[in-house]
Order: structure tokens, then sequence, then C-alpha cells
């Protein structure tokens, strides 16, 4: 006897992915998944962005790792809520980890949240977790091959952070390089070039920020 | 990726749809596996091996369909397929942005079973 199933394997996980998407919608929320390798300076970055962004936006964490609350506690430091997922093994966030901790967000009235990923290339890649849109954290001190390298995760990106800009002189990441990459794999993406050192290069990606929340605020309360 | 999770939820699910067609034993289980997905056919082989040791899947043949990848091109609509080097650059017009088609699909297709 032969049963046709057509059964997705990452099923369980899309359908927590969608009731988050709903979740967030319904609450008038911008979600940022923020993925890179370990030591891009997604952390920094963050700290960097909030510093900026808090006087126009209500902001909230949620940030994922392995083991330690080492994360949370320098968000936590910059006076926003954060919630940390310790995965304890799982490489990478999932939409059941997400939607859970998402729970201790609720009652914060937010415009914004950030969900740092475990630092990872690969598997955050194949997991949605929801949001609106994925951000790949890539350093000069990474060198610019990535992209073809890990062809999946820069596909989805909408917008490309070109961290540690302010060591580019030192390196030999070659930008022109990393841009047609990009571009030959998703000509749609935005690249800013930032240092979360220097804060030089974040007014420009807050300003965008502010921008999608707003034209997300405007497109749903246009339904 | 992460096969041994993978193969524990076909498992479930085909576990779970085998309860409800009486089947008591699978022979056979075909899975179609994109190759733009993290899932490597050789570890997802090896993870059934080590997970279908009950009565239900004892002796089961896992069959693996690889899809390859495959793109449209945004700009003249040129369906092509992506080797190595993984640009995604029309090979008719020459052109950035294209569309992922195929290559990312990760689901059970059918078993066979009595």
């Amino acid at each position: 006897m032969k049963i046709q199933l057509g059964t997705s394997i990452m099923g369980a996980n899309e359908l927590l992915a969608r009731k988050n998407r709903a979740v967030f919608s319904e609450h008038d929320l911008l979600v940022a998944n923020l993925m890179s390798s370990p030591g891009s300076g997604k952390t920094t970055i963050l700290e960097r962005t909030i510093e900026s962004l808090k006087e126009r936006l209500s902001i909230g964490v949620i940030e994922g790792d392995l083991y330690t609350d080492q994360d949370a506690r320098r968000i936590e430091g910059k006076g926003v809520p954060v919630v940390q997922i310790n995965t304890e093994g799982a490489c990478h966030l999932d939409a059941g980890m997400v939607g859970r901790a998402y729970q201790q967000l609720v009652g914060h009235e937010l415009d914004i949240v950030f969900i740092e990923n475990v630092g990872n290339l690969v598997c955050p890649a194949e997991f949605d977790l929801g949001e609106d849109f994925k951000t790949v954290v890539i350093s000069t001190t990474e060198g610019n091959d990535k992209p073809l390298k890990y062809p999946l995760i820069f596909c989805q990106a909408t917008a490309i952070l070109v961290n540690k800009i302010d060591l580019l002189p030192f390196t030999d990441f070659c930008l022109d390089k990393f841009k047609d990459d990009v571009a030959s794999l998703n000509p749609a993406a935005r690249v800013f070039q930032v240092s979360g050192r220097t804060g030089e290069g974040i007014e420009k990606w807050c300003d965008w920020l502010v921008g999608e929340v707003q034209r997300k605020r405007k497109e749903s309360h246009r339904k | 990726m992460h096969e041994l999770a993978l193969m524990t939820t076909v498992l479930d699910a085909v576990r779970e749809s085998a309860r409800q067609m009486n089947i008591a034993r699978v022979n056979r289980l075909k899975l179609v596996v994109g190759k733009l997905t993290m899932a490597l056919p050789d570890s997802l082989q090896f993870a059934f091996e080590v997970l279908s040791q009950d009565d239900l899947f004892r002796g089961a043949v896992l069959e693996i369909e690889e899809k390859d990848m495959q793109c449209e091109c945004a700009h003249c609509q040129h369906l092509f397929k992506v080797e190595n080097g993984y640009r995604f650059v029309c090979p008719r017009c020459g052109e950035n942005g294209a569309v992922i088609v195929a290559g990312r699909e990760l689901y059970i297709d059918y078993y066979e079973g009595e």
C-alpha cells in the first residue's frame, strides 16, 4: 500500500512561525532577525542601535546563545527590555523558542523587537522565526567571500551590515567584490557600512529601521 | 544540518500516519530534498539507519530524491539551473536578480507498507 503524504519536514516550525508573525502584526510590531558568524559584532551593533534609536522607537530584544546571559546583560545596560534564550546546544533559534520568549516582552508597548540569533551562518537561514526581515552582519575581518560560500542566508537578507568598517584599511576585504557577489545573489538587499565600535553608519541604519516601522504600520492600517 | 532531528520528525510523521492507516510494516519511504537545504542525503541515510530500529521500520528502504537549485530570472523569466559557484546570474540575459523556484524542498513524498 502506498501512502502519499507531501508532509513538510519543517512543518512544525513553519506553523509556529506563522503564529508568531500573526501575533507580531496584531501587536503592531516590526521584528528583525539578526544573524551572523560568532564575533561579527551583532551585540555591539545592537548596543549602538539602541543608543541611537531609543528616543524614536520603543525597543525590545530577544537574545539567543547556547550558554550564558552575557549578551542580555549588555543589552539590559542600555535600558531596554530583553529576554535571553539559552539553547544549550541548538545552533539556531526556532519559532517555538522565540514565541515563548516573546511572552515575556508582551505588555511593554514596543515598536520594534530585535532577535539576535545564535552566531552561525548556516542553520539560522532554515528556521523562520516569524520575523519581518532578516539582517546579516558580516565584518571586514571575515573576508569578502562569505556571500558565495553561504548563499542561502545572503539570499534571504533584506539588510546586510558590513561591520568593523573602521578596520577596512587594515584588511584585504574588497568592498566592490563583496557588493558584486551580494548583487549576484540578492540585488534587492540593502548594504550598510557600519562600525559598532565608532558608531559610523549607525544613524543611516537607524533611519532605515524607523522607515520600516512606519511602512509596516501604514500598510497594516490600510487593511 | 540536523539530520537526526529531521529524521526523527520524519519517522514521527510516518509513524502517526501508519497508525491511522493500520499499517504494521513500512517497506519504503521517499523524501524529497532540495540541494539548497542544509540537509545532506548521506547524513539523512545514516540518521535513518540509526533511528529505524523498531518493528515498524526495520528493513525499510529510504529513497531520497534530490532537487536541483533552479532560479527564474526576474528580468527575462528564463528558468535556469544553478550549478557550482552559486551565482544567480541569468545565463540568457546576464542580469542579476533571480528568484529561487526550486532547491528548497524538504518533504516526505510517500511511504509504502502493509
